[in-house]
């Protein structure tokens, strides 16, 4: 029986014990927020938060990074630089989990990408089952991310003042072991966690029109849709939506020398294809030159290529993209308008 | 704390430049070689990402055929962003790094026995030169050989040795424009595309490969469409700016395709259609 029950009581000590051993990152509020932070006090972390700033992808893909140190002495010797810190992310939704497994895919299909396998490889997950939704904006139901079979080492639900364990792999097993005070669930326990998980489904809503599994082939057919143009004239090309989203992953690299000009890195940083700059190549010219071009080309990346490339919906339903944006851009409208644009045709 | 590791596909191969020999005002021509004897192993069509140290890291064509590698390769660079400025500025003998090759390349082998138009504009001829001395050094594997070459000036044509070469000889027809003459200009004036009307092609048993600008491709496809090429037999290389090389920081995706991975060299049967491709 993979199933444990850990007091709510206890989950300070259990943060605290993991800290002796891991970075561990977690849910802190931050004014009338939340954030993934490098947690420095067990008493901090606010497992009940709605929805993080930006997605806990930053543990895996952080917003800047080394890939490799060198020196200005006119030879050319790159020391490559890997991240082995051992690390746990506790409180993730499962619309994050979701996701992190889109960028697992991404980074390991194709030519392996070390600097984010190594990380992945040294993180554990720690997953929270969402019982209500973070707010209007959460679409979670009609992405199918509203629950997680897998892509956590252990995953909690809330059942009153405990949580239920699930045991998703050996490694969290022996967290939980080395770390936890924890019993087996009890058929009470288990009457209590059933009563949870069958009351959640009717607090959320689908905010879409249509099954999200028709996302492809209705993106396919709206690629001349005005829509694009549309977003294009109210978009502020600020970029906050691919930064807060959990399955952005695309980069810029570049090469930063220390003060004394004697040494230097190689980063790689997080880019977004909303920025102007984004397809420009050095000649000048620039394959996506206007917002709605650039609009379009962020909706197809979720509905249409990273679903064609990788067989998962590049969306998650996490409704962080449409809370960041200053002009209410969001993808259910998006989506929405679309859908009907056809039904009409 | 990090540590050192050294199966990172971002950490480029230590290289050294051992010839730097300019060709007009703004392309040099960089021939480089690999530590121990290393072979670079490309195709012709492919590119490599050229890293300077506190500079950068910018993805290159390379220029020489992989029949000519003997140890080295070259690169033809035009002085235009940051890390091509600062190779303008190295001298022989500098420490550079390299990444790739990278992309498909050409799929010469599905070209032998066709007849071979080339119609390279301006810096194009780059990239293109690689598949030009290959087929010219397997000669007797294709049908005829037709270069096109058009550049802006007289002054900005590329690899003038070679080009005098190719049209003295007998297995080549070659024909240069340049869109504005000057005065010691003896030659064609006029775009690209005023070179098609000379030729006559078999349009079926013909391979095109054109590489230059997205406007010149605009005109340049009319061109061999209306002269009959079927899609799937005329070839370009699209030119984006691939930070990475490996298909993951999507600087370089064309709608669905990343050229870095799919490209940069696609058919016409590839990208018909594929709105961002030419701009």
């Amino acid at each position: 029986m993979s199933l444990k029950i850990i007091n709510k009581k206890d989950v300070s000590s259990f943060v605290s014990s993991l800290m002796s051993q891991y970075d561990v990152l977690g849910p802190v509020a931050r004014e009338n927020k939340f954030a993934f932070t490098p947690i420095g006090d067990a008493a901090e972390v606010r497992l009940d938060y709605n929805t993080s700033i930006l997605p806990p992808k930053k543990a895996l893909l952080p917003q800047e990074e080394t890939l490799f140190t060198f020196a200005l002495d006119g030879g050319f010797a790159a020391q490559p630089m890997l991240d082995t810190r051992p690390r746990v992310v506790l409180g993730v939704h499962t619309c994050d989990i979701h996701a992190m497994k889109l960028l697992d895919a991404v980074f390991a299909k194709g030519t392996p990408d070390a600097h984010y396998l190594k990380r992945r490889e040294k993180t554990l997950i720690v997953g929270i089952e969402c019982l209500s939704p973070c707010d209007e904006h959460s679409f979670c139901k009609s992405m199918g991310t509203l629950t997680a079979s897998e892509g956590y080492d252990l995953h909690l639900t809330d059942i009153g003042d405990a949580y239920m364990v699930d045991v998703g792999t050996d490694a969290g097993r022996m967290l939980l072991t080395l770390h936890g005070k924890v019993h087996d669930a009890t058929r009470e326990d288990m009457t209590r966690l059933n009563q949870a998980l069958s009351d959640k489904w009717s607090r959320f809503m689908y905010k879409l029109d249509f099954d999200a599994t028709e996302l492809p082939s209705l993106m396919a057919v709206s690629y001349k849709s005005p829509l694009w143009e549309e977003l294009g004239k109210k978009c502020l090309a600020c970029g906050q939506c691919t930064i807060v989203c959990p399955t952005c992953y695309c980069f810029n690299v570049l090469d930063e020398v220390s003060m004394d000009g004697k040494r230097g890195e190689r980063k790689r940083i997080w880019d977004s294809c909303q920025l102007d700059e984004f397809a420009r190549v050095a000649t000048g010219e620039n394959f996506r030159k206007t917002r709605a071009q650039r609009q379009r080309h962020r909706f197809f990346r979720k509905g249409k290529y990273l679903p064609d490339m990788h067989g998962e919906l590049g969306c998650v339903g996490c409704g962080r993209c449409a809370r960041a944006c200053l002009v209410d851009i969001t993808p259910v409208n998006v989506f929405n308008s679309l859908y009907k644009a056809k039904a009409a045709q | 704390m990090a540590i050192p590791t050294t199966d990172s596909v971002y950490v480029p191969s230590p290289a050294q430049v051992v010839k730097i020999v300019p060709l007009t005002q703004m392309e040099k021509v960089f021939t480089i070689e690999l530590p121990n004897g290393q072979s670079l192993g490309h195709k012709p069509g492919q590119f490599v990402e050229v890293s300077l140290l506190g500079v950068g890291e910018a993805p290159i064509s390379i220029s020489s055929s992989p029949s000519r590698s003997n140890g080295t390769f070259e690169l033809c660079v035009r002085k235009v962003g940051d890390v091509t400025t600062a190779m303008h500025n190295l001298t022989e003998g500098a420490a550079i790094g390299v990444r790739g090759p990278f992309g498909t390349g050409f799929p010469l082998e599905k070209f032998r026995g066709k007849d071979i138009l080339f119609a390279p504009g301006g810096l194009g001829l780059a990239p293109a030169r690689s598949v030009i001395n290959q087929v010219l050094d397997e000669r007797g594997s294709y049908g005829r050989v037709i270069i096109l070459y058009g550049a802006k000036t007289p002054g900005e044509l590329l690899f003038k040795d070679e080009l005098d070469a190719w049209s003295k000889r007998d297995d080549v027809e070659f024909h240069v424009t340049v869109d504005r003459g000057d005065a010691d200009w003896k030659g064609n004036v006029g775009v690209i595309t005023t070179l098609f009307p000379r030729i006559t092609i078999n349009p079926r048993n013909t391979v095109a490969i054109t590489i230059g600008p997205p406007v010149m491709y605009r005109f340049v496809l009319m061109e061999l469409l209306g002269k009959g090429v079927p899609d799937g037999q005329i070839w370009m290389s699209l030119e984006r700016r691939m930070k990475c090389g490996v298909g993951k920081c999507g600087h370089c995706q064309i709608n669905n395709l990343y050229c870095c991975q799919q490209g940069p060299s696609f058919s016409y049967a590839q990208i018909k259609g594929v709105e961002e491709a030419v701009g």
